[in-house]
């Protein structure tokens, strides 16, 4: 957590770099939460300040967008793709699934702090259904077998990274 | 003999990484091309002989030396050929115009760009006027490609006439329909032509600044795009004085943070602005005024990758395609449970059933076809007695259906349509952008009220109560957000009423 803290009072490099580009913040809040990993409540100010916004602007951006998150998430994000395209190809039964596999529910992280799960709609790879992204990797056709496969490569690679 | 192994997101999916590995592992380095479309194909490796092109597929590393050994002896011995590639019936049937060069080289080669006659379009518009240009385009009879379809020429128009210091032009790269993936197969194999297409924009209304919002789902598009534009820049097709004509054009790239609403057009330019994706009301038109206020052009990144073509062939070689009022080709994407997905870019007037019978062959699974929904998750789900509509924008319109963005997506048998239209209820309460209540609050109180009907509770008056919320959301929502979903719905119930009947617990449905 240290480092986390420490990472939030770097901050202000970051919004030196954005605060006149025009429509800077979204800009702003992914290279906040590239940097640190969310963007904690006590950055909000801080931002807030840097571009001329009121707190409640910024605070208003970051809980429009599902992706940025006010809570520090898993090493890995997992998510399941839960449109239509998916549907048809099974991903319901894949969600249920990884839920059950992860004992977790979107929204939530691994007690071991590895893995969050997350659903998103549409990773465009729709011809190649179900599809699931792990961090910046997508996987097509993945059912439940080749789910636990790619979740015990997530596991080794874990214990290899210690 | 030179190796293509696709470095597009379904390629990546599927293994084409590996494959790339495998490959390099033989002393061979490949070209990471773009994809063809032929996703059922992908990984597709492609090797060009002295006899031509030929291809092999799906492939994993496994057989890459099993590959190898057959290319030194009888290459059509091997059990993953396909012989030339570009004789593949699916995509030899195409009339590929805007996808053209998708998969024939990599996608960040300016001079493969240029020698596939890329910037050509511009090299044109750089000697014509704004008018002329805006003339080009209306003559083409180019509809955006978004969904909306409007005259891409008149929206054109309206930002040329009228006045500003500073005008934009937006690209709309954030394509959330389930179901289509076009744009991002173009960003990724041909990202020149979308940035020719907005340079081309830029010249014909005035504009010096070009976004391009892309959604935060596609990264691969999101790297390969920012690595075109700093090459465009470098080769001075991007910036100041443009190939020495004293024009400038300055385009980025900005990221989405997952929002389907962003999709719509004001929701976009109140993101790309450093707000919430809140729609605006219209008028006033972004056209008149846009981004911070500007006038400014909105286009799908198709409708912009289809000018460099229009102004390369000419208008009348773009009009000469299509039927009615939906001319030139449309990019067909064929998704969910299909034997052979993939994209397909045809004139408009092909049917439904000729997709996905003729080129998709049917269900991945085998079964039978129950419904296809085309245009996205705001689309009507289309029973068999309606697959006969040629794919034009006003007789899909004439059966309250939708072409949209060009998605199709097949449902086999097993498919149970009041989850389904539970489901188009559930994602309008996930990614509503709350400004108007028809969408805000009727999407909660339609996945409520589709719960009652299924679990049989006072059914014949929920149904009633439904198709009412179904009117407000239609005819009282500010977008096509809440407006639309209400089509998926009363679909679901008009066409596969069995489906709400009840049933036992823990059959089918959620």
């Amino acid at each position: 957590m240290n480092s986390t803290l420490e990472k939030t009072t770097d901050i202000s490099g970051l919004i030196a770099k954005y605060k006149d580009l025009p429509g800077g913040l979204l800009p702003l809040l992914h290279a906040i939460q590239t940097e640190i990993g969310y963007l904690p409540d006590s950055a909000v100010p801080t931002i807030a300040t840097g571009l001329n916004l009121s707190r409640a602007e910024v605070h208003g951006v970051i809980s429009f967008y599902h992706d940025f998150k006010t809570h520090p998430v898993g090493r890995n994000t997992v998510q399941i793709c839960r449109a239509e395209a998916c549907q048809a190809m099974g991903s319901r039964r894949l969600e249920a699934h990884a839920k059950q596999a992860l004992g977790i529910n979107y929204g939530e992280t691994t007690a071991d702090g590895n893995i969050s799960l997350e659903p998103v709609y549409c990773l465009g790879n729709c011809a190649c259904s179900p599809s699931i992204r792990i961090n910046d990797d997508i996987y097509a056709r993945v059912d439940t077998e080749r789910f636990d496969d790619l979740m015990s490569g997530l596991l080794i690679e874990e214990g290899a990274s210690k | 003999m030179t190796f293509y192994i696709p470095q597009d997101t379904t390629a990546l999916a599927l293994g084409a990484d590996s494959v790339a590995s495998a490959l390099q592992a033989a002393g061979i380095e490949p070209v990471r091309n773009g994809s063809r479309g032929m996703f059922w194909l992908e990984p597709l490796l492609e090797v060009a002989t002295d006899t031509g092109r030929i291809g092999f597929g799906p492939v994993t590393a496994n057989d890459i030396p099993g590959i190898l050994d057959a290319l030194e002896a009888d290459a059509s011995s091997h059990d993953l050929y396909l012989g030339p590639v570009e004789e593949i019936e699916y995509l030899a049937k195409q009339q590929r115009l805007t996808f053209a060069r998708a998969g024939q080289g990599d996608p960040l080669c300016l001079d493969n760009y240029q020698a596939l006659n890329g910037f050509k379009g511009l090299s044109k518009a750089l000697g014509m006027s704004g008018q002329q240009i805006v003339d080009q385009v209306k003559d083409s009879g180019l509809r955006g490609r978004g969904g909306a379809a409007f005259p891409a020429g008149i929206k054109w128009q309206t930002v040329l006439d009228t006045l500003g210091e500073q005008k934009y032009i937006v690209c709309n790269a954030d394509e959330g329909d389930s179901g289509t993936f076009a744009d991002r197969v173009l960003m990724e194999a041909d990202p020149y032509q979308l940035i020719e297409g907005m340079v081309i924009a830029g010249l014909a209304v005035g504009a010096t600044q070009g976004y391009i919002y892309l959604r935060s789902e596609y990264p691969v598009a999101h790297r390969l795009l920012n690595i075109a534009i700093e090459r465009a820049v470098a080769a001075n097709f991007l910036g100041d004085n443009i190939q020495g004509s004293g024009k400038t054009f300055h385009l980025e790239v900005r990221l989405g943070a997952g929002a389907y609403i962003c999709g719509e057009e004001t929701a976009l330019l109140e993101s790309l602005e450093g707000k919430r994706g809140m729609v605006r009301a219209k008028p006033p038109l972004p056209a008149i005024e846009g981004l911070f206020g500007k006038p400014t052009v909105v286009n799908n990144v198709l409708t912009l990758a289809a000018i460099s073509s229009i102004l390369e062939q000419g208008a009348a070689a773009y009009q000469n395609f299509g039927l009615g009022r939906s001319r030139g080709t449309l990019a067909i994407q064929l998704a969910g449970n299909i034997k052979r997905g993939g994209l397909i870019e045809l004139a408009f007037g092909v049917t439904l059933r000729e997709v996905v019978e003729d080129y998709g062959q049917g269900t991945h699974s085998g079964r039978p076809i129950r419904a296809i929904q085309v245009g996205g998750p705001l689309g009507a789900f289309m029973p068999e007695s309606q697959w006969d509509t040629p794919m034009d924008y006003e007789a899909f319109a004439a059966i309250k259906a939708m072409i949209g963005h060009g998605g199709i997506v097949v449902f086999d048998d097993t498919a149970d349509m009041a989850a389904q239209a539970r489901f188009a209820m559930e994602f309008c309460v996930v990614e509503s952008c709350g400004k108007c209540t028809p969408c805000r609050i009727g999407s909660v109180r339609g996945v409520e009220v589709i719960d009652r009907i299924v679990a049989n509770e006072n059914r014949d008056n929920n149904l009633i109560l439904l198709h009412d919320l179904c009117d407000t959301m239609e005819f009282g929502s500010l977008c096509a957000m809440g407006g639309m979903t209400p089509y998926p719905v009363r679909s679901a119930i008009k066409y596969f009423p069995e489906d709400f009947l009840l049933k036992d617990a823990g059959q089918g449905y959620k």
